[in-house]
């Protein structure tokens, strides 16, 4: 059995949400690079060369990307021998409010829904925990924007629907979202499992780099379909026209019911944030 | 086509703009998101002045990340405007000319800005270190207790912009990947 102190993990929670804000993960910093040689449109072009721009600014001037750092997404997976001293989820919870502190960051959280206080310190986090096997302990941060959050969508589609029938609703949701969730976009699709399940599997699809194709070369195939589709839109960056709507996509499917074939869209945008860390 | 424009602006200085034009913006710019134009609609329901001059002006949708020591503002790129269509009819109505951030808008807010001449701007969605670049002063005017979405005034040096709807019923959205598509 190994120990995991709650000091360690709150360190390195609040040392990743400052680390996720200020810089790309390398897949999408890519991505947006070789956007800009492929883009035919010229509008689009200087588009994309203004975001490239803005990314290295960011790093300059060490300021956030983007000014919605975000909802901090924290997604932990634990091997079930390791013992942690202290309380888990405060201990993370703590190192969103050090890092969106000390990072300047912005504090994007309401403790109600409907009620609306700012809780000041961006807690708390929205956390995923999966137990593995093992002693390992490994944690991404995933701020997430609701520029794009907002435009994503979950439908419970019938299995006679199909494949078309999954196609036309991520088409359909990346068509509706036209200009808002900030193009170009960079999606996580969930398939299958329950209602809740669904969306969980979408919001994970998103940690996966982009240039990682799903290792089921059946769901590999229907990534590169998708994002040829999505394409074709004419969309562009910024919704004002061109080839680059969306950069990558990921899929992740589990099993589902008989009866059913849930689909989930997570739409992030051209600033799509993690920064992970092993214990 | 590119413009250079100062606030407050008129009408006639708005009228040469198309959908897809850029426009290079200085002056006074108001910020105001969601929370503060639900105040300002309670401030006019009441009668009461509101806190800025409303004519010829221009609102950013932003919400910026805090300012380190020494720096004017942190992040401050546009935030989705569709939040702001329930108000900015009425806004547009009273005499404001400008409205910068990004994303779609409804039908009310495209026929305010063609009955009042006026226009709808975006700014770089997810460029917030770029946008923050063209800010030179930065106070907060009203709203303290709003945090990130209380009412600043900016003064702004070529605020870099692009023009999405326009006083003849133009919208870039629409246009612009008509365009591309109509290229291939």
């Amino acid at each position: 059995m190994r120990t995991i102190t709650a000091s360690a993990i709150t360190d390195t929670v609040a040392r990743l949400c400052v680390q996720a804000n200020l810089k790309l993960p390398e897949d999408v910093s890519a991505a947006l690079a070789r956007s800009r040689r492929e883009e035919p449109w010229p509008l689009a072009k200087e588009t994309l060369d203004l975001l490239w721009d803005n990314m290295e600014l960011a790093g300059q001037r060490q300021l956030p990307i983007c000014q919605d750092t975000g909802m901090a997404c924290v997604f932990v997976e634990l091997g079930q021998d390791v013992h942690i001293e202290g309380d888990f989820e405060q201990a993370i919870h703590e190192g969103v409010r050090l890092g969106y502190g000390e990072g300047y960051l912005r504090k994007s959280i309401v403790g109600d829904p409907l009620r609306r206080v700012n809780t000041e310190d961006n807690t708390p986090a929205a956390i995923t925990l999966r137990l593995v096997p093992g002693d390992g302990f490994h944690i991404t941060v995933a701020p997430k924007g609701f520029g794009s959050e907002n435009m994503s969508r979950l439908a419970m589609l019938k299995p006679a629907d199909g494949v078309e029938g999954v196609k036309r609703f991520v088409v359909e949701t990346v068509r509706l979202a036209g200009p808002n969730p900030c193009p170009p976009i960079i999606l996580g699709i969930g398939i299958g499992g329950s209602f809740d399940k669904v969306a969980g599997l979408a919001k994970h699809a998103l940690l996966r780099p982009i240039d990682q194709p799903n290792p089921d070369p059946f769901y590999a195939a229907l990534e590169q379909d998708l994002l040829k589709e999505i394409n074709a839109l004419g969309i562009g960056p910024q919704g004002f026209g061109g080839r680059t709507t969306c950069l990558g996509l990921s899929i992740e499917t589990a099993p589902t019911h008989v009866a059913g074939l849930p689909v989930a869209v997570n739409v992030s945008c051209h600033v799509t944030r993690r920064a992970s860390a092993q214990l | 086509m590119q413009y250079t424009l100062t606030t407050p602006v008129t009408r006639e200085q708005l009228a040469p703009l198309r959908a897809g034009d850029t426009v290079l913006l200085s002056g006074t710019v108001y910020t105001a998101r969601d929370a503060a134009h639900k105040r300002m609609m309670e401030l006019l329901d009441a009668g009461e002045p509101l806190p800025f001059p409303v004519e010829g002006s221009a609102i950013y949708y932003v919400g910026p990340t805090p300012e380190r020591p020494g720096q004017i503002i942190g992040s401050a790129g546009p935030t989705t405007s569709g939040r702001m269509d329930a108000y900015s009819p009425r806004l547009l109505d009273l005499g404001q000319a400008i409205m910068i951030g990004k994303g779609a808008r409804n039908q009310a807010v495209k026929d305010a800005v063609v009955r009042n001449g006026a226009v709808y701007l975006a700014a770089l969605g997810g460029a917030g270190a770029l946008m923050a670049a063209s800010v030179k002063e930065l106070e907060v005017i009203c709203w303290e207790d709003l945090g990130c979405e209380a009412v600043r005034r900016l003064e702004v040096q070529d605020f870099p912009l692009t023009v999405i709807l326009d006083a003849h019923g133009g919208d870039l959205y629409q246009s612009g990947p008509a365009a591309y598509l109509g290229s291939l």
